[in-house]
């Protein structure tokens, strides 16, 4: 790694990507499992980290992160509660409360759009402050952080595994065995929601305590990255079975802050780092269907040469016979 | 025990595309009744099928089983005792689950308990739904842990037959479940379909397009044209009817020939 990624480099990514794998843990649960494009995470991530902030002025870093999930979980209800009872596109249930969640989030954070928590304590500074040593003081963050995604993704995992949890599964691949299996499918996609955006939350509460700042802007594009962090991992890590598809999603998002912190390194100027996200996205998304293309095209090709060959042998008897 | 009284259905209320999908039908099955159901594209069996289920509520009369007025209660409680298989064998499993899995699902129906949301599928539930796979005779019970997406269709179809009768239900609506299957499969998920429903005497309906097995199986026929049921036949009447007959009574009582190519196609042939 040596000097083109340095350690503080490799640690950062590291921190922020954990950070993200919440949101995209998130998406796992309404993208893939429950089949839903949920398009609040932009708004829910800026809530969570908004509460979070909040309550963390107050004095409280741990009741924080709580305080950001029950935000998450309001806001997944609300969206739920769009679909389900009123028959609202999923999408477009998205995009209401994404829109709605703006004004509530500036209304949290005092109607001011930057709030600083710069001196406060944090989840990561009571961590650090546990040894003196300066390794811990550097890395603390991370191991914290791992653990706790860790945590969540054996929770999750287990979930999944109870009778709600295939429920939940149930909802997404089939509804009209959902149906016929006397689930009801309002109950069965309000509970993912809300779970789905309770770690959205906490990834927003999380990044609050990070940054020490939290911006009505900060969540924007959120939904993106994180698609991209999932699509990143399920490429790599392909169709695995249910754990290693939600650890999958994880390394996804590592991955793609990673990707970041490389194009930064080769100072890419800040114009065009909007588009340099877009491109390390799209390339995400295309790499599946271009390693299907690439292995058709080099197959086809040694079918051609090898009919070319038998052709030519074939020809070249028949030409003898004449 | 199913008692269907004066039901109406109308679509597209006001426009141009208005139907009538049912037209004041009434239906009245007995206990272990086992009922075939034939008519034209369009007759309304599946929209009564669906009524049955509460796909959607009806616009008129009411629908009573086992004594319970369930004319307004809604699709996913009433399949705590209605079972049903719909044509698409595609359409009543989850292909990104497994057997097992799948099954568990269905299972859901046999406790009704809210402290049950968070437990996991037993050891003897996973012996128990072995159990029964092997029943089917397809070799299942070693590939528990694939996902239903690898099955063909007819592996799925009898997978759901077997999750839409794990649970005994009171009703079983089959929507010409084997009609997408190639004759030999057909034949043995009818085979099974005829095995469980009179081993468990559930009470059966059964849509078909097939005039023979119209009056072969179970003990009553109905035809259905525009909404209503305009034709009830069991006991000795029905034994006397033959294939002709019944598609005189068919031809007469639709007005006009017959226009569906498939009802005609199907006579001779046993499956």
């Amino acid at each position: 790694m040596g000097g083109f990624l340095t350690a503080g480099i490799v640690q950062t990514a590291l921190e922020v990507g954990l950070i993200y794998s919440l949101v995209t843990l998130s998406l796992f649960l309404s993208f893939s499992i429950l089949d839903i494009c949920d398009l609040s995470t932009d708004g829910c991530y800026t809530l969570g980290c908004a509460v979070g902030a909040m309550v963390t002025i107050a004095g409280h870093p741990i009741l924080a992160l709580f305080a950001a999930m029950a935000a998450g979980i309001v806001s997944g209800f609300v969206t739920a509660l769009l679909q389900t009872k009123f028959g609202v596109e999923s999408i477009l249930a998205g995009i209401i409360v994404n829109t709605g969640l703006y004004t509530i989030n500036l209304a949290v954070m005092g109607f001011s759009a930057d709030v600083s928590i710069v001196g406060k304590d944090t989840v990561y500074s009571l961590i650090g402050s546990i040894n003196k040593g300066v390794f811990w003081k550097g890395w603390s963050p991370v191991f914290f952080l791992g653990a706790l995604i860790l945590v969540i993704c054996f929770l999750l995992y287990w979930f999944l595994g109870t009778r709600l949890g295939l429920s939940i599964r149930a909802t997404g691949d089939s509804p009209a065995m959902v149906k016929a299996s006397s689930i009801n499918p309002a109950f069965t996609t309000t509970v993912g929601l809300c779970i789905a955006n309770a770690m959205t939350g906490l990834g927003g509460g999380l990044i609050a305590q990070y940054q020490k700042t939290a911006n009505i802007n900060l969540g924007t594009g959120m939904v993106t990255v994180a698609l991209a962090s999932l699509i990143i991992g399920e490429t790599i890590f392909g169709r695995l079975p249910m754990f290693w598809r939600i650890l999958g999603a994880c390394g996804g998002a590592v991955l793609y802050r990673f990707l970041i912190s490389i194009a930064l390194r080769l100072n890419v100027p800040t114009e065009a780092f909007k588009l340099v996200s877009a491109l390390i996205v799209a390339i995400a998304i295309i790499m599946p269907q271009a390693k299907s293309l690439i292995q058709f095209r080099l197959r086809r090709k040694a079918l051609m040469a090898a009919r070319a060959a038998k052709g030519a042998g074939a020809s070249g008897n028949g030409g003898g016979k004449e | 025990m199913l008692q269907i009284d004066e039901i109406s259905k109308t679509f597209n209320i006001g426009t141009v595309n208005e139907k009538t999908a049912l037209h004041h039908l009434s239906l009245a099955l007995q206990d272990g009744d086992f009922a075939t159901i034939v008519g034209s594209n369009g007759a309304g069996k599946s929209t009564l099928f669906n009524a049955i289920a509460g796909s959607f509520y009806v616009d008129e009369g009411s629908i009573i089983l086992d004594g319970k007025d369930i004319t307004f209660v809604k699709e996913h409680v009433r399949s705590h005792s209605i079972g049903r298989l719909f044509q698409d064998p595609l359409m009543g499993t989850a292909p990104h689950m497994t057997i097992e899995e799948n099954l568990s699902v269905a299972y859901l129906r046999a406790n009704t308990g809210r402290h049950a949301y968070f437990s996991r599928i037993s050891k003897k539930e996973k012996e128990y739904f072995r159990e029964q796979l092997e029943l089917l005779g397809m070799g299942l019970e070693n590939r528990m842990s694939n996902p239903v997406g690898l099955l063909s269709g007819g592996q799925r179809q009898t997978l759901t037959l077997l999750m839409a009768t794990i649970v005994t239900p009171r009703l079983l609506l089959l929507d010409e479940h084997t009609a997408a299957l190639d004759p030999a499969t057909a034949a043995k998920v009818l085979a099974l379909t005829k095995k469980i429903v009179e081993e468990r005497s559930i009470t059966c309906l059964m849509v078909t397009h097939n005039m023979n097995q119209a009056l072969e199986l179970g003990n009553r026929t109905l035809m259905m044209d525009r909404g209503s049921i305009v034709l009830d036949i069991s006991g000795q009447e029905r034994e006397n009817m033959t294939v002709e007959d019944l598609l005189g009574e068919f031809e007469k009582r639709a007005g006009s020939s017959l226009d569906n190519d498939r009802i005609l196609l199907s006579t001779k042939e046993g499956v």
